[in-house]
């Protein structure tokens, strides 16, 4: 039994060392239900924004990526007991997350915005939205947020464990709106065929006032876990590195035609 | 980092109780109509008549032979995937219409899954019916109808207490699905304190607790109904004997 633990002792800080001194290799973890930012394709390998950013920073870093896709809910716990490395799955810098894991520079940011029909009436206000049922993506800011002005206060927050179950059902008639994070209802939603006559419903939620903006966020980033601070530091210094050399602006192009850097 | 932390559970409290009153709603309202839905099915499943077994020997097959998930993603995503059924919520069809609702789906899909496992513990019962039994029906001149309904179903109705007991137990975990068509139950109430504090293990090992706990108590009381109904087939005590 001594000999079992001594040897996984030492096989521990075998790896522990050759992890900590050169991170040639990430395992990085993404969603791939979340488009455009990260979606899964035919052959079930994941494409989209994050994708790309999280394949050009390992190219900076000279580094090998590798993919490993994980549920949205269970993403936390999973890079805290070392499941994988780090998480570009579009996941915003929060309070609540920062608690468990550690966040790099953002890599974009996005407003959060209310999703119904053309011509609704409806705003993300909740004197609009009393009566009404408001579908969101369980565990994203935009529930954070419903979930701290609204919940409970004569509407009713349906809580979805994808987002694109959230559109299903707003198509279907069940819901009456859906908040999301604006850019991922542009790119996947209000411009392809299944979100014809649908828009943004009101102005783009980027935070009313120095309380809602830090349920917001600052925006959104890489999560690490807390004692990986080298590969924090790492992905900060590549991320101003692309930021710089222009592979950002050409990756931001596949996809958006506006800013989403912010400032 | 604490290894449990209590404070996730205590604060989250009022959630788990609304979760658990609907685990308890979806179990028991499925589980009643299954039961009542089933006798009838019963009896049509162990017709000599091919053309009336068949469907309902179709019917248990069919979800018996498919997992309840897909069962219940069908009823709700197939549901609205069907312009017509769409175009009956806007005008407020009154049966349509419930198919818009969660709720409605989960206890339709559950009501339905159950009822098929039922129908086939019951029928199974009603065939192993002691001969005896039967030809006492006979002897007293009971007709067929009627020897079914005095004899043939209670006899059955107790003998399958225990296989039932089974299904019950089942039903009450397999509910945890609901979560999948947005329904807060125990397990999304797990779900949502669990997205929320990042805390897997401290509300998965509450609602963890609650269902051993549920399921404590239905094998309790299924206790005391096999000491109710099943104590002829028991076996009989020495002392007992020689007294009478």
């Amino acid at each position: 039994m001594k000999k079992y633990a001594l040897l996984c002792a030492v096989l521990a800080l075998h790896a522990g060392a050759s992890f900590a001194k050169d991170w040639n290799e990430i395992r990085m973890a993404s969603e791939g239900a979340y488009p455009p930012f990260n979606t899964t394709t035919a052959d079930g390998s994941m494409a989209g924004f994050d994708i790309d950013i999280g394949n050009a920073l390992c190219e900076e870093m000279k580094a090998k990526c590798t993919w490993v896709k994980q549920e949205w809910d269970g993403m936390i716990p999973a890079l805290v007991s070392r499941k994988f490395d780090a998480i570009i799955a579009s996941m915003s810098i929060t309070e609540e997350r920062k608690a468990k894991v550690d966040f790099t520079d953002k890599y974009y940011a996005s407003p959060l915005a209310l999703i119904a029909k053309k011509g609704s009436e409806l705003r993300p206000d909740l004197e609009l939205l009393k009566g009404k049922k408001v579908g969101v993506q369980r565990g994203t800011v935009s529930d954070n947020f419903a979930t701290k002005y609204w919940d409970g206060k004569g509407l009713q927050i349906v809580r979805y464990a994808k987002q694109d179950e959230a559109y299903l059902d707003l198509r279907a008639g069940r819901l009456d709106a859906a908040f999301v994070d604006y850019l991922e209802a542009y790119g996947g939603f209000l411009t392809k065929p299944e979100g014809e006559g649908y828009d943004v419903a009101g102005d783009r939620l980027f935070g009313r006032n120095a309380e809602e903006k830090a349920v917001i966020g600052e925006g959104i980033g890489i999560a690490v876990r807390k004692r990986d601070k080298e590969l924090t530091e790492k992905l900060n210094q590549a991320l101003a590195a692309i930021r710089a050399n222009g592979k950002y602006d050409a990756i931001q192009k596949k996809y958006f035609p506006m800013d989403i850097y912010g400032n | 980092m604490e290894l449990f932390d209590l404070s996730v559970i205590t604060g989250s409290l009022p959630q788990f109780w609304r979760g658990l009153w609907m685990t308890l709603q979806l179990t028991g309202f499925a589980l009643l109509f299954g039961f009542f839905a089933a006798i009838p099915l019963a009896v049509l499943r162990l017709s000599p008549n091919r053309l009336v077994a068949a469907p309902v020997a179709a019917y248990t097959y069919f979800f018996r032979g498919t997992p309840m998930l897909v069962q219940l993603l069908l009823v709700y995503y197939g549901a609205s995937q069907w312009e017509w059924m769409r175009a009956a919520w806007e005008a407020g069809h009154p049966v349509w219409t419930l198919f818009r609702e969660p709720y409605f789906c989960a206890l339709f899909a559950f009501g339905l899954n159950t009822c098929a496992y039922t129908v086939e513990i019951l029928a199974g019962s009603m065939r192993n019916t002691p001969h005896g039994e039967l030809e006492a029906a006979k002897a007293m001149g009971m007709t067929r109808l009627k020897a079914l309904q005095r004899i043939v179903i209670p006899s059955a109705l107790r003998r399958m207490i225990p296989a039932y007991s089974n299904e019950v137990i089942l039903m009450l975990q397999g509910s945890a699905i609901a979560s999948a068509v947005t329904l807060v139950d125990l397990t999304g109430a797990a779900r949502d304190v669990y997205s929320r504090h990042f805390a897997p293990f401290e509300a998965f090992v509450f609602v963890g607790l609650i269902y051993l706990a549920l399921t404590f108590v239905l094998v309790g009381l299924f206790k005391l109904a096999e000491h109710r109904w099943l104590a002829h087939l028991a076996p009989r005590k020495a002392e007992a004997g020689r007294q009478s």
